[in-house]
């Protein structure tokens, strides 16, 4: 079942980065590039622990959302969204349990697996943790043009 | 992915952004993207093109269809260029991100700004931005021990863990030096197979304890920990500030390279004993041991070069040397010392280079320290020189074989470290290709020289009449 609009859904699928929106402990909202990757219903993005202090903000607030504008990041699509969603952070084995994203991540970015295998040369950057996002509202501006309201749409209540 | 989560807020990890340059950064951009929190506590984000006037400390845009700007509250501009190309690598990786207050007349908002934190891999390459956000890594890990009530620790698999914390790839700067020894002992008629291979291994095992014991020093006098440009030729292998291993496991590894090699020493002392193998072996430790252990700490004083020398050339051929001539000295070991000595010296010399600044921070006076870039530039140019002279003048005087000569191949290849030098010289990522072809100028002369001992060695075998010594 959809949970996104497909539009969103697309732009999700194209992006090879979109900008996470985390609020901090004194309410401030902060903004990390990330890349994507959507498996249908959920947003995974993954941190090093190097960058971990999202993890933290997240852990003490799970309200996040996902903005995707760049569109020479989405392969020239001129259209954005944001979406609003409660993440969670998965952080049972920082070593290795993020690699099960691997095929996806591959799909959009497949220097990943060259990387990784030169994980000795920076081994704390493969040190990472996951962040699940469960999709709750889309904002959708199908022109990218602010100056038109965006469509809004209940994560979940969209028809298959 | 490289870089794109390479991103904080309120950190020193990055340069102290004021808000007129936040927002000049924020100029830099084709469209800002705003941000707050809505009323139910989820971000908002909108990208949309902003008119900045970065002296004022401010920014004027339209208000955003169909939403609602808070005002009395600290909404956000961010400006990304962390873009991943499609199929390998990134370009020019920066973000800034400006916090301040809204204000709305109409359908203008005017923003203006409070603060702001960015980072541009012009400034600060990934790699540094990295190191220098090794504490957040540790904190992580530390908030998660406590967590669960075990430690939780990076980790790295077993094979990758050996080779980064002994640096056994450096192995070669002990290889090259020992088996000339006892090549040029063989020459002379002198050569047991099983104490040479002792000698091998039991220098090897001196050189892993000393790389070793040299992180736990340096550790110990925060060397490590102020160097924030470590590259894969200096730095040290930084296992203990990453938390892949600790202090007492390290110093534990140390002292096993250590007794291993003392070990080994003995016997060989018991096989083939000598006052000259005596003395060899004990200087030797003295300056492994030495080199950045208290109270000597030569490389904190200016010496590291000359232990450096003096322990990958003529202790190390040496001591190659007499193991197979129970301790009889002749004066052409010592004299292919001496280029060997000088090239090796070289290695540690440039990686010196890239290293200056932490060094520089914890009193580590090592010559890249203590001279300017035309001084340390120079003096590479002349200890190269030198080494190539000595080998020709022990060429010319008849104490080093002709095939020797070989080894001046590698002179393009110094030359190439020569003329990488100065453009490289502050930047730490640009220096490591010439560093690695500094490594390979010790390495191939080493390999040359034994080269041209297995010419005379095997000449000596099937025309033993025919000297390939200048005057003999």
């Amino acid at each position: 079942m959809s949970v996104l609009p497909a539009p969103v859904e697309q732009l999700l699928d194209a992006a090879l980065v979109g900008e996470l929106t985390v609020v901090d402990a004194a309410g401030h909202p902060v903004t990390y590039p990330l890349i994507p990757l959507f498996d249908g219903e959920r947003i995974y993005l993954t941190s090093s622990t190097l960058f971990s202090r999202k993890l933290e903000h997240i852990k003490g607030n799970p309200k996040v959302s996902l903005s995707i504008t760049d569109p020479i990041a989405v392969g020239g699509r001129t259209d954005r969204a944001t979406i609003q969603g409660d993440a969670r952070v998965i952080e049972e084995d920082p070593h290795g349990g993020w690699e099960r994203l691997l095929p996806i991540w591959e799909k959009k970015e497949p220097s990943i697996v060259y990387f990784l295998k030169a994980r000795v040369a920076l081994p704390l950057f493969f040190e990472r943790s996951l962040i699940e996002i469960t999709p709750r509202r889309a904002l959708y501006w199908a022109a990218g043009d602010a100056t038109t309201a965006p469509v809004v749409s209940d994560a979940g209540k969209v028809a298959a | 992915m490289m870089g794109a989560a390479a991103a904080e807020t309120t950190t020193p990890r990055t340069p102290a952004l004021d808000v007129r340059q936040g927002l000049d950064k924020l100029a830099s951009y084709p469209f800002a993207i705003l941000t707050w929190v809505d009323p139910s506590g989820y971000p908002v984000s909108v990208a949309l093109p902003v008119a900045i006037d970065a002296p004022a400390g401010s920014a004027v845009f339209t208000a955003p269809a169909g939403l609602t700007v808070p005002a009395g509250v600290d909404v956000s501009l961010t400006g990304s260029h962390i873009r991943p190309q499609p199929g390998y690598g990134y370009d020019e990786r920066r973000h800034v991100t400006v916090w301040g207050r809204a204000t709305q007349t109409g359908d203008r908002v005017a923003f203006a700004a409070a603060r702001a934190w960015g980072w541009d891999e012009a400034e600060v390459p990934f790699f540094e931005y990295s190191e220098r956000s090794i504490g957040q890594s540790k904190k992580y890990f530390d908030a998660l021990t406590v967590e669960r009530g075990t430690p939780v620790k990076p980790k790295l698999s077993f094979g990758w863990l050996a080779l980064r914390t002994t640096r056994l790839p450096f192995l070669t700067a002990t290889i090259v030096p020992v088996v000339l020894g006892i090549a040029i002992a063989a020459r002379q008629g002198s050569f047991d197979l099983v104490t040479a291979v002792l000698t091998v291994i039991g220098a090897a095992f001196v050189q892993l304890g000393l790389n070793v014991a040299n992180d736990v020093f340096d550790s110990v006098q925060g060397a490590d920990e102020a160097n924030v440009t470590p590259t894969q030729f200096s730095g040290g292998s930084r296992v203990i500030q990453y938390g892949l291993v600790s202090f007492r496991q390290m110093a534990g590894l140390a002292t096993t390279f250590y007794v291993l090699a003392a070990v080994i020493g003995l016997v060989l002392l018991g096989l083939r004993g000598s006052t000259a193998l005596l003395v060899i072996g004990v200087v030797g430790f003295i300056v492994s041991i030495g080199y950045t252990a208290p109270p000597l700490k030569f490389v904190y004083r200016g010496l590291g070069e000359i232990a450096v020398a003096i322990g990958f050339g003529p202790l190390m051929l040496l001591g190659g040397y007499v193991v197979q001539t129970r301790g009889a000295l002749t004066w052409e070991p010592f004299v292919l010392s001496l280029p060997v000595a000088l090239l090796v010296a070289l290695i540690l010399y440039v990686n010196e280079i890239p290293d200056r600044r932490g060094d520089a921070r914890v009193g580590k006076r090592t010559l890249p320290v203590r001279f300017s870039k035309a001084a340390v530039i120079g003096g590479y140019r002349g200890a190269a020189i030198a080494a190539y002279a000595i080998l020709v003048a022990g060429v010319v005087a008849g104490q080093l074989p002709i095939p020797a000569l070989l080894a001046l191949l590698t002179i393009p290849l110094a030359r190439q470290v020569s003329r990488g030098l100065e453009p490289n010289y502050d930047n730490p990522y640009g220096l490591m290709a010439v560093m690695g072809v500094n490594v390979k100028v010790h390495l191939y002369a080493g390999l040359l020289l034994l080269a041209g001992y297995a010419v005379v060695l095997i000449l000596g075998a099937v025309a033993p009449s025919v000297s390939l010594f200048v005057g003999r």
